[in-house]
């Protein structure tokens, strides 16, 4: 069964401007123990997603329709005090900037201590769970550290540590949100592989915001990717880059500096703007960059099947099958 | 450096205490406040006479061996009645900001996090109050109620509330925004638990410096009102009333005027060294590095 299962799920946000619409009927779902890469450039309605999936969303975001299934419930239709009950102990966040996601004031035991106030247990076997945790993730003499500070850590360690109390209730979801944006090269090929083996280990569903095309592919079982908040494919890994059905998904591949062959002076860009999500284009969202685009691009696509469990909304997957 | 090892940790509070002394700006100014805290507390130990007891033979003497300081108009003296003034000072200034403090931390805090018209109903507040000069609003109360000791507490703590309470809303505000705020939303921490938790110790720095600035705030005030006859009643020994006394008679005796003026001077330094020192150290970032 898919821990989470979000079905047609519509977010806008109240703007002088207009409402302006974040996410547009997007579906996607996240099966027991794996991990699902979510890609897409700026403003393609990820950070969306996760707020709404976490029910943190700005005061003047909005629902429209559609629905998020956890475990099979409605997580859109749950009271303030049934998804705080959820938080932290069945569905976590990692966030994007590590050194700004720890209190800068306390120390690094006490805040791992006091996340845990649901649990009845002691004092000292909080403190143990929390050396437990820190050392699972990979800090070094974990109980001399607890007693410090947050600005005594490196980024790498205090995203290490971030992990640590996402993960110290054993959730069935992990939600990333680029965690690994804000660090360099070794650092994030590190941090992915320890959430690998967390993974692993825990035996959770991890649900991986990134734009960095390379660490989904080396992380995720399962990629979707957004287009200005929609989603136009999604597929395993292997499929979706191997054989990109989405025009935009191909622009984006090509786009990506591990797949450029030649030396180039200009990276490949895709030309053009993302559209307006107030005045929404009629058709094909990506119609306008699109450089296949034809008559049918007029007309809304449908998620059609490209392949056995690897979708795209594009008109072209019809053609091409006829052709 | 060859010793690896990782102190022992320190609880919070020893841990500022530790920074605080290493720092001389911060250690000067916590002696001369002991200093000041254990005259006003010890004053029946250490006065030489009693501050009231009238000696008019003796009065207007200079500084000199049996009186340190020298007498005033009516023969008291000088230096007894400035350790008992220390008295009245503190008892003025402590529960004037600890209540400013209190009242000023919750509606701020409560404002800062709550709704925007809970917002705009305490913002309102503080600036109604803070509309009326101190010293008006003093004179209009005392001319309802009568001078007193309580008055001119209530009067100073009710005016300094919204200094407190802004700067609580302010950074109860930016907090709000922090995205660590928004980590421990995702973790489960429910209202209650933002606010006491994560919220009051970083605002319970930055509020502790100006408690410590503010202090010789609140004694000047005190001073001051007690100067214009609305705070203490005389014969209460007050560094208000010794100004007073002295402002009348300084072409003659002025060791009079300065004897009241150097404590409230000492005052100042003290606790505004101490506020210096302590923002370096609340902030666990900071500590250590200020001082050398």
């Amino acid at each position: 069964m898919a821990v989470l299962d979000i079905q047609k799920l519509s977010v806008s946000y109240a703007t002088p401007r207009g409402e302006l619409k974040a996410l547009r009927d997007v579906s996607i779902t996240v099966p027991d123990r794996k991990i699902v890469g979510i890609v897409g450039e700026s403003g393609c309605g990820k950070s969306t997603l996760i707020s709404a999936i976490i029910r943190l969303m700005a005061p003047n975001a909005h629902v429209g329709s559609g629905q998020v299934a956890f475990k099979g419930e409605d997580l859109l239709t749950k009271g303030e005090a049934q998804i705080r009950a959820l938080r932290g102990t069945q569905i976590s966040m990692v966030f994007q900037d590590p050194m700004q996601t720890h209190n800068p004031v306390l120390t690094v035991g006490r805040q791992m201590i006091d996340i845990q106030y649901r649990d009845a247990l002691s004092k000292a076997e909080k403190r143990k769970r929390a050396v437990d945790m820190l050392a699972l993730v990979g800090i070094p003499d974990p109980e001399a550290r607890l007693n410090q500070y947050p600005f005594e850590f490196s980024g790498g360690m205090r995203q290490r540590i971030a992990i640590a109390m996402a993960l110290m209730a054993r959730p069935a979801l992990l939600i990333a949100d680029e965690p690994t944006t804000a660090l360099d090269a070794t650092l994030e090929v590190q941090i992915i592989k320890r959430l690998r083996e967390l993974q692993d280990e825990i035996g959770c569903s991890i649900l991986f915001i990134s734009h960095h095309l390379g660490v989904i592919a080396e992380l995720c079982d399962e990629v979707v990717v957004m287009y200005a908040g929609e989603v136009v494919e999604a597929g395993s890994v292997r499929d979706v880059f191997h054989s990109p059905a989405h025009p935009y998904t191909r622009a984006l591949l090509e786009c990506d500096p591990g797949h450029i062959k030649e030396k180039t002076r200009n990276l490949p860009t895709i030309p053009g703007n993302i559209p307006d999500l107030v005045n929404l284009p009629s058709g094909c969202i990506f119609a306008a960059r699109c450089p296949r685009r034809f008559d049918a691009c007029t007309a809304r696509p449908a998620m059609a099947e490209a392949s056995a469990g690897h979708g795209t909304a594009c008109h072209l997957i019809g053609m091409e099958m006829t052709a | 450096m060859t010793d690896l090892t990782v102190p022992k940790p320190r609880s919070e509070l020893g841990e500022i205490v530790y920074h605080l002394v290493r720092d001389p700006l911060g250690l000067t100014g916590l002696v001369i406040v002991l200093l000041i805290l254990a005259s006003a507390l010890f004053a029946p130990w250490i006065a030489p006479y009693d501050p009231i007891a009238l000696n008019v033979p003796d009065r207007l003497q200079g500084p000199g061996a049996a009186h340190l300081l020298g007498t005033d108009q009516l023969g008291r003296d000088t230096f007894s009645r400035v350790i008992w003034g220390g008295r009245v000072a503190l008892q003025v200034a402590l529960p004037t900001i600890g209540g400013a403090i209190l009242i000023g931390l919750l509606l701020g805090m409560i404002a800062g996090y709550g709704p925007k018209w809970i917002d705009n109903l305490i913002v309102l507040l503080f600036d109604t109050v803070r509309s009326f000069p101190t010293v008006m609003f003093a004179l209009a109360v005392v001319a309802l109620v009568g001078p007193s000791l309580n008055t001119v507490i209530v009067v100073i703590m009710v005016t300094s509330v919204p200094t407190y309470g802004r700067v609580v809303r302010t950074l109860t505000q930016s907090l709000k925004e922090a995205e660590f705020i928004t980590a421990e939303k995702s973790l489960g921490a429910s209202t209650p638990r933002i606010m006491t938790v994560h919220i009051l110790p970083n605002v319970l720095g930055p509020l502790a410096v100006l408690a410590a600035m503010d202090i010789p705030t609140v004694v000047g005030l005190e001073a001051g009102l007690s100067f214009l006859g609305m705070g203490v009643k005389p014969p209460t020994p007050s560094w208000g009333s010794l100004l007073n006394d002295g402002y009348n008679l300084i072409r003659n005796t002025p060791w009079l005027i300065i004897a009241g003026g150097i404590p409230l001077i000492l005052t100042t330094i003290g606790f505004t060294f101490l506020g210096e020192a302590l923002r370096d150290v609340v902030d666990p970032k900071l500590r250590g590095k200020g001082g050398k």
